[in-house]
């Protein structure tokens, strides 16, 4: 297994050490908002255990994927809504 | 998408503790047996990340133990339908798992309680285990301020974990009063090991960090009235202490049992709590729970809970009695620190009118106060029918209404349309 994984989040390149997660390499990018809420609020990872879904964001062109139970791959394609 | 069927004598729900345990005495008794688990790896939430990067002893004792026997993982699996007695079906990204058993453990853990109060919309606003769990899986968190608030014993532990991980832990605010906190301490007697780790986590905090960080204010009685900032959180105003500014709010109430699962199997539950009998049997024959689904209870409770359930699934209840004493201790430790980290009233005061309570359908208290029911709130509202299923407000609408699920159906956590018609035809067949 590779030390580190490289994906993007909206177009930019993050590092992650590998078994990272999609929702702290987010973060890490200095994105804080992850998706709009109903009435257009910013929201990011409150339970970080795959309960609450406000992490979700599209991977790889699959929409509504928890951030926070996604490991993170090189190459994957991550996209905020906020 | 392919379709995996799998057949076990005892089939196990969350690879946390409670189920680890389970898994090893069912295996050692002989049993085959699956643990299919929603996470990338075994280890639950407490555990989370041990395999990777080992620091507790007794988890790597427990990940030992278990590689001496034969157990199947399936791990990133969220078991959301029961197609017929017997059979759950679970959901991964490869598609189906049909899991088919004779014997069923619960083993389902909890997760935080969250409160709200103005501003816990906020990104950078977590549960106290949320921002934890991110940092265990790769968040850089040095150098950050964190500010950790709510009640528990889990707030000592995160402080410590992110503090060890050069974190500025600003202070801890526990809502619990210092004169509880006493009496707790109090009620260690006897239990040498827990008396210490609690002690020398506080005394931790009053010395500089390892990373030179500052010392650390554990304020109790204290909590926060609002959150503050833009389109991400940059201070937090707490009870009698004044606004703070910080890049972090690690905010959890305690814990609530996850339960929804066997409440879809139709098992009895009481006080939010699955309900077992002393072999750790639910009301439905066969189907067994252990951890902190059957009530909040800590690590060494669920580990014996876990034990005794493997070992009454596999037949084995000679066995099983003998750790009886052992539970019955942990159940009083259990006892105390329900008794000690009870919500304060004025925690029911924090939420505004224009608060939300339902992050999933941004469902203001002043919409909600409305209704006698929590069934009522969902028809005229959609509060608590959003993804979470009610998982985050429904502990919040408990402590603020008194109001408790009614009902839960199928599926029993959001899954794909093909993944539902898929389950349809089974049932079907």
């Amino acid at each position: 297994m590779p030390e580190t994984v490289t994906l993007t989040v909206d177009g930019v390149s993050v590092s992650m050490p590998a078994g990272s997660m999609v929702a702290a390499a987010i973060l890490k990018s200095g994105k804080h908002a992850f998706r709009r809420s109903v009435r257009g609020e910013a929201r990011g990872p409150l339970c970080g255990m795959g309960i609450c879904f406000e992490c979700r964001v599209t991977i790889d062109g699959e929409a509504h994927c928890r951030s926070c139970q996604t490991t993170c791959e090189n190459g994957m394609d991550v996209r905020t809504d906020g | 998408m392919g379709d995996a069927r799998h057949v076990c004598d005892v089939l196990i729900v969350g690879a946390g503790p409670a189920g680890l345990a389970a898994a090893y005495r069912v295996a050692s008794s002989g049993g085959r047996v699956i643990v299919v688990d929603d996470n990338p790896a075994a280890g639950g939430q407490i555990w989370r990340g041990e395999q990777a990067k080992p620091s507790s002893p007794e988890a790597q004792a427990w990940f030992e133990k278990l590689r001496s026997v034969d157990i199947q993982l399936i791990n990133g699996a969220r078991v959301f339908q029961q197609p017929a007695a017997g059979t759950l079906l679970a959901e991964t990204s490869r598609g189906i798992c049909e899991l088919s058993y004779s014997r069923l453990i619960l083993a389902t853990g909890a997760r935080e309680r969250f409160l709200p109060f103005p501003g816990w919309t906020l990104p950078n606003v977590m549960g106290a285990g949320g921002l934890q769990a991110l940092v265990k899986t790769g968040l850089p968190i040095e150098g950050k301020r964190v500010v950790v608030a709510g009640t528990g014993p889990l707030l000592l532990a995160v402080a410590a974990y992110l503090r060890q991980r050069g974190a500025d832990v600003l202070l801890i605010a526990e809502q619990a009063s210092s004169m509880r906190l006493a009496r707790f301490g109090l009620g260690f007697v006897g239990q040498t090991g827990k008396a210490m780790q609690a002690w020398k986590l506080r005394r931790s905090f009053s010395r500089k960090g390892a990373k030179a960080q500052r010392r650390v204010r554990y304020l109790t009685g204290c909590w926060p009235l609002a959150a503050h900032g833009e389109d991400k959180l940059e201070s937090v105003t707490l009870f009698r202490h004044g606004r703070v500014s910080c890049d972090y709010l690690a905010c959890g109430f305690h814990l609530v049992p996850n339960v929804e699962l066997a409440e879809l199997l139709g098992c009895g539950v009481d006080a939010g709590s699955v309900k077992v009998n002393d072999f750790q049997e639910t009301t439905v024959s066969g189907v067994y729970a252990a951890g902190e689904s059957t009530g909040i209870g800590g690590l060494e409770l669920s580990l014996v809970e876990g034990e005794i359930a493997g070992l009454a699934a596999a037949g084995n209840v000679d066995e099983a009695r003998k750790l009886f004493p052992l539970r019955t201790k942990q159940r009083k430790f259990a006892e105390l620190l329900n008794r000690t980290f009870v919500l304060r009233d004025e925690l029911k005061q924090l939420v505004q009118p224009d608060t939300i309570v339902c992050r999933c359908e941004d469902v203001t208290f002043d919409r909600l106060r409305a209704h006698s029911s929590w069934r009522a709130a969902k028809l005229q509202t959609r509060c608590g029918m959003g993804p979470c299923q009610g998982r985050v407000c429904g502990g919040a609408v408990e402590f603020l209404f008194g109001w408790g699920s009614e009902s839960v159906r199928p599926p029993v956590l959001p899954v794909r349309v093909e993944s539902l018609a898929s389950a349809e035809y089974r049932s079907a067949e």
